[in-house]
């Protein structure tokens, strides 16, 4: 095997016998759909074939299709460094999103699935460390998703964010209510 | 009597309280060595040798408690103002804030639900200095208002707040700034 060689999408279709899809209109490199249920082995699937060494995890996003449905997906990027190839991993999401974590599969999951729960509200059952990574922990909300406002909600510290539905008076929460 | 009148000529020199204090406080103004976004590279070529913050006095120091002056160079999130807070109460009084480029004046383009939208809502801000970044040269003059309202500043019982001292006259050029 080597890095001149075609990727071999159809070895991951051949082990994974109907449960993962190829997503055709993706042109920039291969990709597959996966449901969250069988995320984890084909993560593995990936990692230890010697056909893939997939040892690089390079990156998780979120993404929110509000209105639409599935609402929620998760993207992952792996890097096979020795062998040069990339891979990207659709994995669509109910609302409200959950997911398994691979955290026990390449460590630097821990951090990047921490911010996808941080700005779009996505669990990641079995994380051993889920706790908000850029927003403080009292943050109430999930700023990424589409139906939060871009402004934030109003409060002492951010005259022009919207009102928050509900809430009487605008009551800062988190370390900046208390320094003044 | 004229030989009394020269030996103290040279040696003795009359002024006011307010004069000498104001001279020292404004002519070593140390501030903290703090930089939270890409105004702090403008403030850290100001300090060097280009630029050369050290003329006036203001030379950085690594610690609040050896400061006299606050630059808050770059975007204040809401996760950081409360650092920012503390480092400022921590400071020894007199005590002075430059808020360093337009995040820190107003939020700048960061309109969002992270950032606070100016300094001013957390800590008394003495001194705007505008640009995105602003030029050294900026700082520079910042430094340089600061100083004008150190020095137009009175140190007498009426001051209330000797963080924040009254101007009891503004230097005509300058009006809009302070």
């Amino acid at each position: 095997m080597s890095m001149s060689d075609p990727f071999p999408l159809e070895n991951i279709i051949d082990n994974f016998n109907g449960r993962v899809s190829v997503a055709a209109n993706v042109t920039d490199m291969p990709c597959v759909v996966v449901s969250p249920k069988n995320l984890v082995a084909l993560c593995l699937f990936l990692r230890d074939d010697q056909a893939f060494k997939f040892n690089f995890m390079a990156d998780i996003c979120g993404v929110d299709f509000y209105p639409n449905l599935p609402r929620y997906q998760l993207v992952y990027h792996l890097y096979s460094i020795s062998l040069g190839w990339r891979l990207r991993i659709k994995c669509p999401l109910d609302d409200p999103p959950t997911a398994p974590t691979i955290t026990h599969l390449w460590t630097t999951a821990n951090w990047h699935e921490r911010e996808a729960y941080d700005m779009f509200g996505i669990v990641f059952e079995d994380h051993p460390d889920l706790r908000r990574i850029y927003m403080w922990q009292e943050f109430e909300g999930w700023p990424m998703r589409r139906d939060f406002p871009l402004r934030g909600y109003k409060d002492k510290y951010n005259p022009f964010g919207a009102e928050r539905p509900g809430a009487a008076t605008s009551i800062t929460k988190g370390p900046i209510g208390d320094i003044l | 009597m004229g030989s009394l009148t020269d030996r103290y000529k040279d040696n003795v020199l009359f002024t006011t309280s307010d004069n000498i204090i104001n001279w020292s406080r404004r002519s070593s103004l140390w501030p903290e060595t703090f930089g939270i976004a890409c105004c702090a590279i403008e403030m850290i070529a100001a300090g060097c040798a280009r630029y050369d913050l050290d003329r006036f006095g203001v030379v950085f120091r690594p610690s609040p408690r050896q400061s006299d002056v606050m630059i808050i160079a770059g975007t204040v999130t809401k996760k950081m103002a409360p650092i920012i807070r503390r480092l400022y109460d921590q400071m020894p009084e007199p005590r002075y804030v430059i808020a360093m480029g337009t995040c820190a004046i107003s939020g700048g383009v960061y309109n969002t639900y992270s950032v606070v939208q100016g300094s001013d809502l957390f800590v008394p801000v003495d001194v705007h200095v505008a640009g995105c970044p602003p030029r050294p040269d900026a700082l520079l003059h910042g430094m340089v208002l600061l100083q004008e309202k150190i020095s137009a500043s009175r140190q007498s019982k009426q001051a209330q707040d000797s963080s924040m001292p009254p101007l009891t006259q503004q230097p005509a050029n300058i009006k809009e700034n302070v």
